[in-house]
């Protein structure tokens, strides 16, 4: 894997949308060829949102070739509500980008069967050729997407129950109404996930610290199912100082010694302008 | 991009670099348009997975629903109140001038007249919706002749008229029929008020209190009957006094029914109402004050001298007097104007000025739920603005119908 370390969320966010922005442009997407993106929803990738939103207004990227797969959305949930992950990436990303809405799919909670949702989600995925670029975040109990721990680390896409933990931490979006967060979701699996050529993962903030360590000093293990990804041939971690809390400092300093390797994937950062 | 639309196939617009009027609030959004109505860009996205087939730049300008006028008495020298024999041609003369001044919905409004002059002029106005002819006519306002004679302003006195028949039996004689009447206007202390009030209300006519002596308990009376409006708050009625506040009390008034608002109307040109009366008026009731125009056929014309009807009228800068004298006849200020000079005067927010101008009076005709608004499914009736509250564009129902010269 590669863990590359930035300074402070601003930073880490600005890394991952560089790297995203040149992975798009490198890949030269058109119309028969579009570049598929796997998307997740949150605070932490929120930073990256921002900066990928800003250059697409300069210029230096577009989205218009670009197919989207989020990784998750409530069970039950309206479409509109403000805390659907629908209404997430409406307003944190797709209202403001040159995305074409039939490129952009996100698994839908409120349909009847919800197996046959699943089951087509993984269909559209592999009708358009695959993930190139897979970008996540992992929850406080080192799960990827809703992969609860327990779950099975070649799991594809399906219905799964919230775990308590995840519940808790999602009340804050809710009024902090346990009551009123929604207990199912559909996800796409570890499986899914690492069927992608490309992982990214974004961690930032103490309070992942703990997660991250699980999920990269310790063995594969579906009780963190992040941990599946040290079998990806090409995954990146990126984080900021306080999610690496919980590392070894030599685990640190290696990476951290790594730095000027990694920038070499976002320096020069490249743009459609100059092509 | 072409656009797959499986809804309607009606051309989307998609308003950008603007800051919008939601929720009470300028936002930074844009604003999508299809069919003359607002639409919600999300449910187009994820439903029909459509777009804009075509984006306006408002280099920044706020976007507010269009400004609606609910009294003006004429403009331009077109006189409302006069039963000449093309009065939509001057209602219409109106009606595209006043784009200009960000309006997209009006009442044109009739002052005391004989009945001979309602029987002849109400006929010829008609409800009718804006576009690149004109604002929109929600109905005519009649202010008049129901009204007391101690508080007539600059209303013929000898036109005044009572409920002698019975209340109702008296309007139709009157007005000659009540189609196309958004709002009347009439002193609730005139004997047999309140079966008018009633009646009014039951067919959907707002009833206003104003050319008035009422005490504030005759006024409750009559909002608890059903009306809803003040017209031009302070003036032409008994001031306010600590031991009976008269209709002016209906703004703090504990017997307004509940779920209900009073509304009350503003002449904001700075000359009607000193702004001190004015920010007592909007500290004491801010959601129910809705700007007004009150304009008379001398708004719009050139300083100077005009003959209009009878009179001949001077204006110097805001004022409009009678000539040779110091007399106010009449306001001239736009209703633009009294925008800016109501958010200087009050120290309100933009948002407060704007809502006055659009949002208030549209819920005192029960029409918030597709005008004076920006919600999803209003009428895309719209107002651009500078950042000092200029106007700069004019849209209705999604289409321009004004723009201002570069």
């Amino acid at each position: 894997m590669r863990l590359v370390i930035l300074d402070d969320y601003d930073l880490s966010s600005e890394w991952a949308a560089k790297y995203i922005r040149n992975k798009i442009i490198q890949f030269q997407p058109s119309a028969d060829r579009c570049f598929t993106l796997g998307l997740p929803t949150g605070s932490t990738p929120y930073g990256c949102y921002q900066k990928l939103i800003e250059y697409y207004r300069n210029g230096d990227i577009s989205f218009k070739y670009v197919k989207t797969f989020n990784m998750d959305e409530y069970v039950g949930l309206p479409r509109a509500h403000p805390e659907s992950y629908h209404s997430y990436m409406w307003n944190n990303f797709f209202k403001h980008i040159d995305i074409d809405p039939a490129n952009a799919h996100i698994l839908d909670g409120n349909v009847d069967d919800l197996e046959a949702e699943c089951q087509a989600f993984e269909q559209q995925i592999t009708k358009a050729g695959g993930i190139e670029l897979f970008v996540g975040g992992i929850g406080p109990d080192g799960h990827i997407a809703f992969n609860e721990p327990g779950s099975s680390l070649v799991s594809r896409t399906r219905v799964k129950t919230l775990a308590k933990d995840t519940i808790v931490a999602n009340a804050r979006f809710f009024g902090n109404d346990l009551s009123k967060v929604p207990t199912m979701a559909l996800t796409v699996g570890v499986g899914t996930v690492m069927a992608a050529k490309e992982v990214m993962i974004l961690i930032t903030g103490a309070h992942k610290a703990f997660a991250l360590y699980k999920a990269i000093e310790e063995g594969v293990n579906h009780m963190w199912t992040v941990s599946a990804f040290q079998q990806h041939p090409r995954t990146i971690f990126v984080c900021d100082e306080d999610a690496t809390l919980e590392l070894r400092v030599k685990t640190v300093k290696y990476f951290k010694g790594l730095m000027h390797v990694h920038n070499k994937l976002v320096d020069p950062v490249l743009s459609i302008k100059d092509q | 991009m072409p656009s797959n639309k499986s809804v309607s196939d009606a051309p989307i617009t998609q308003f950008i670099n603007c800051r919008i009027l939601r929720e009470h609030k300028l936002q930074r959004e844009d604003l999508w348009v299809r069919g003359g109505r607002i639409l919600d860009p999300e449910k187009l996205f994820f439903d029909e997975q459509g777009y804009a087939d075509e984006c306006v730049d408002c280099e920044g300008s706020i976007i507010t629903p269009g400004f609606i006028d609910v009294q003006i008495n004429g403009g331009y020298g077109v006189d409302f109140s006069q039963a000449s024999d093309d009065v939509s041609g001057g209602v219409s003369i109106v009606a595209k001038k006043i784009l200009e001044h960000g309006v997209t919905s009006f009442c044109p409004t009739l002052v005391t007249s004989p009945p001979a002059v309602y029987h002849k002029v109400l006929p010829q106005v008609k409800v009718h919706s804006g576009g690149r002819h004109g604002a929109g006519v929600l109905g005519v306002h009649l202010e008049g002749p129901f009204i007391s004679v101690e508080k007539k302003g600059a209303h013929p006195e000898r036109f005044l008229r009572s409920f002698q028949g019975g209340g109702v039996v008296d309007l139709m004689e009157t007005y000659g029929g009540l189609d196309d009447v958004a709002m009347v206007t009439l002193a609730p202390e005139l004997a047999g008020s309140e079966s008018v009030v009633r009646a009014l209300c039951q067919r959907g006519v707002t009833v206003s209190l104003g050319h008035s002596v009422a005490n504030l308990s005759q006024a409750e009376d009559a909002v608890s009957s059903g009306a809803s409006f003040i017209t031009h708050l302070f003036n032409a009625m008994l001031p306010f006094h600590h031991r009976d506040p008269g209709i002016v009390g209906l703004l703090t008034s504990d017997r307004v029914p509940a779920g209900r608002t009073v509304f009350y109307g503003m002449i904001a040109d700075g000359i009607h109402t000193n702004p001190a009366a004015l920010r007592i008026a909007h500290r004491a009731h801010p959601s129910g004050l809705v700007l007004v125009t009150d304009a008379i056929a001398a708004m719009g014309l050139p300083p100077g001298s005009h003959t209009l009807g009878q009179q001949v009228i001077e204006i110097q800068g805001l004022h409009a007097y009678v000539a040779g004298t110091k007399t106010l006849s009449g306001s001239i200020a736009t209703m633009d104007m009294c925008v800016r000079h109501f958010k200087q005067a009050s120290g309100c927010s933009v948002e407060e000025a704007l809502e006055a101008a659009s949002l208030h009076p549209a819920q005192l005709l029960g029409l918030s739920h597709k005008k004076g608004t920006l919600d999803y499914g209003s009428d895309a009736d719209l107002t651009l603005l500078d950042d000092d509250l200029n106007v700069r564009a004019t849209y209705i129902s999604g289409e321009e119908v004004w723009r201002k010269d570069p």
